[in-house]
């Protein structure tokens, strides 16, 4: 198995990973943002270079490092690699740039955008971005599109990452949806207009990165971090049923799919549940889901889950034992 | 029980005196100290009739500005509302419709906006924290009221009149403006 060390941890992974799915294995800050590439998503990543990473040692038979930063979600992990992430100011300038060229055209409304707070790029640009715009030509904009009734389409959003195109590919037969056109000017479309009623499109809208996807029952509705997320389960023909309910009071206002530290949806769900189960009653709630303390989304909520293990007052040894509590008498 | 100061002292229940027992003198030089405040300079103003002077850069009752067209700046961004300590201010987003552009500035608006004057402590964060420049604190008081629901300042009462624009330039003093433009005092990692 190659053995890889990336800014400083080091771990074996199984032939064929990628240096960003060994850095995900590894965990904490040093894992690469992305924004295209989605582990359930076939043939996903090497778009937008948000996780380049520096490689500088390129294996153990061949230490020569690789000449300029590389996609780290696409390159497959060498024996004896040496990777640089967070500990290389160069690589972090090199980002800063990608992020710079992936606003280029971007509008940054976070403020009117309903993405705002669960929002990849709105991270990125905190992270990296430049206050001001080094860009002073005109930007591209689109007209917002109604794809089917459920889901907007904002253009002018887009990073173009492909996963909603993925999403289509993949997960709904029958693919009306993908890319037209070429470099500045290509853009998403569905095929024929307002014809996406497979049922798991709703899925676009958690794996766009951005707020160009939107789920029209939500729109405007509420800020994200104003709604209470709790993961709920139903009965489901169609998906596994696993999902997370916003809720302000006993009022669902959204549903999506549950999703893990980095932001990817674990269960597909499919549209009955996201779009026309928003009843409290429709769902068996299990509980606040775990926002990260860092979020937004977490600001105001006072509650996490239980821990699986409640220590019993017999398993806290700051009692002498001749004291200790004896439940049978 | 050991002092820690050494300046404790032990209370003593002694007998009082016979002069002590009548409590004359002792009310006679309680009111010769309320005599001498009828003499001094007072301490209070007529409030209404008399105003304090307060200062440029007063924290008081808001204002939601429009901007130079006359529509609404804000968007319901929901940001001044997280940044308000006091948990003072709610808001109900609403999408503008084709022809409402002159009411709004942008696509996305508050259709309802309060701000519980109870609850408020003044403090301008939500003004800080504006993207949009459209909350202001002013130097205008909130005025008192006998029932609760008064405090509560809707939109009808907190957007600018389209033809009185509330002057808010005092509180934008040169340091303010100079302040916004440094990134690292904003909340931004590097
Ligand atoms: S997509 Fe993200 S970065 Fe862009 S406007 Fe929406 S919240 Fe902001
Ligand atoms: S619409 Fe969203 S998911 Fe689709 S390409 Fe654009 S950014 Fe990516
Ligand atoms: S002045 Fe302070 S307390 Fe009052 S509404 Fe604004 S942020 Fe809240
Ligand atoms: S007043 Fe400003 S911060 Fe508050 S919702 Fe409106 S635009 Fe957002
Ligand atoms: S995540 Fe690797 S290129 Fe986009």
């Amino acid at each position: 198995m190659p053995k890889v060390t990336i800014d400083g941890h080091s771990i074996e992974v199984p032939d064929g990973t990628t240096i960003l799915e060994a850095a995900r294995k590894i965990g904490g800050k040093i894992v690469p943002p992305a924004m295209c590439y989605y582990s359930t998503l076939k043939t996903s990543g090497g778009y937008c270079r948000t996780c380049i990473v520096k490689v500088s040692k390129g294996s153990e038979r061949d230490p020569r490092p690789m000449p300029k930063p590389v996609a780290s979600c696409r390159t497959t992990v060498m024996d004896g690699m040496e990777v640089e992430n967070i500990t290389s100011p160069d690589l972090m300038e090199a980002r800063a740039g990608v992020v710079e060229f992936l606003l280029i055209n971007h509008p940054l409304d976070c403020p009117i955008c309903d993405q705002a707070g669960e929002c990849h790029l709105q991270d990125l640009s905190y992270e990296h971005g430049l206050s001001k715009s080094r860009y002073e030509f005109e930007r591209r904009t689109f007209e917002k599109i109604d794809i089917g009734e459920k889901i907007k389409l904002h253009m002018t959003r887009c990073i173009l990452c492909y996963r909603c195109v993925k999403v289509a590919d993949q997960l709904c037969d029958g693919r009306v949806h993908g890319v037209i056109n070429r470099g500045d000017v290509s853009e998403i479309s569905t095929y024929i207009k307002n014809v996406v009623d497979n049922d798991f499109s709703g899925n676009m809208i958690d794996v766009c990165p951005v707020g160009a996807l939107t789920d029209r029952t939500f729109r405007f509705k509420s800020r994200v971090w104003n709604v209470n997320p709790v993961d709920a389960h139903r009965d489901c023909k169609k998906c596994a049923g696993k999902v997370m309910l916003w809720q302000k009071g006993p009022e669902v206002f959204r549903v999506t799919g549950r999703k893990d530290t980095y932001g990817e949806v674990i269960d597909w769900i499919c549209n009955e549940c996201r779009f026309d189960k928003k009843q409290t009653s429709d769902w068996v709630i299990e509980g606040p889901s775990n926002i990260e303390r860092t979020s937004v989304i977490s600001q105001n909520h006072y509650t996490l889950p239980e821990p699986a293990h409640k220590p019993l007052l017999n398993d806290v040894k700051i009692v002498p034992d001749h004291y200790q509590i004896d439940n049978k008498k | 029980m050991q002092s820690l100061t050494n300046r404790s002292k032990v209370v003593v229940k002694k007998e009082m005196t016979w002069m002590e027992k009548i409590y004359l003198p002792a009310i006679l030089g309680g009111l010769k100290i309320t005599l001498k405040h009828f003499f001094r300079k007072k301490v209070t103003i007529n409030y209404p009739e008399e105003k304090r002077d307060i200062a440029a850069v007063y924290r008081g009752l808001h204002v939601l500005k429009r901007d130079e067209n006359g529509a609404e700046r804000c968007t319901a961004c929901g940001l001044c509302a997280v940044a308000c300590p006091a948990e003072a201010i709610t808001m109900i987003a609403a999408e503008r419709k084709g022809g409402e552009e002159k009411l709004y500035r942008e696509e996305k608006y508050a259709s309802t906006y309060e701000i519980n004057m109870l609850r408020c402590i003044f403090c301008g964060l939500c003004e800080e924290a504006c993207p949009k420049e459209a909350i202001f604190l002013t130097d205008q008081l909130v005025p008192t009221f006998r029932d609760r629901a008064d405090f509560i300042y809707g939109k009808d009462k907190l957007v600018e009149p389209k033809d009185a624009p509330v002057d808010i330039s005092k509180r934008q003093t040169a340091e303010v403006k100079e302040f916004k433009t440094h990134k690292q005092y904003t909340h931004n990692k590097l």
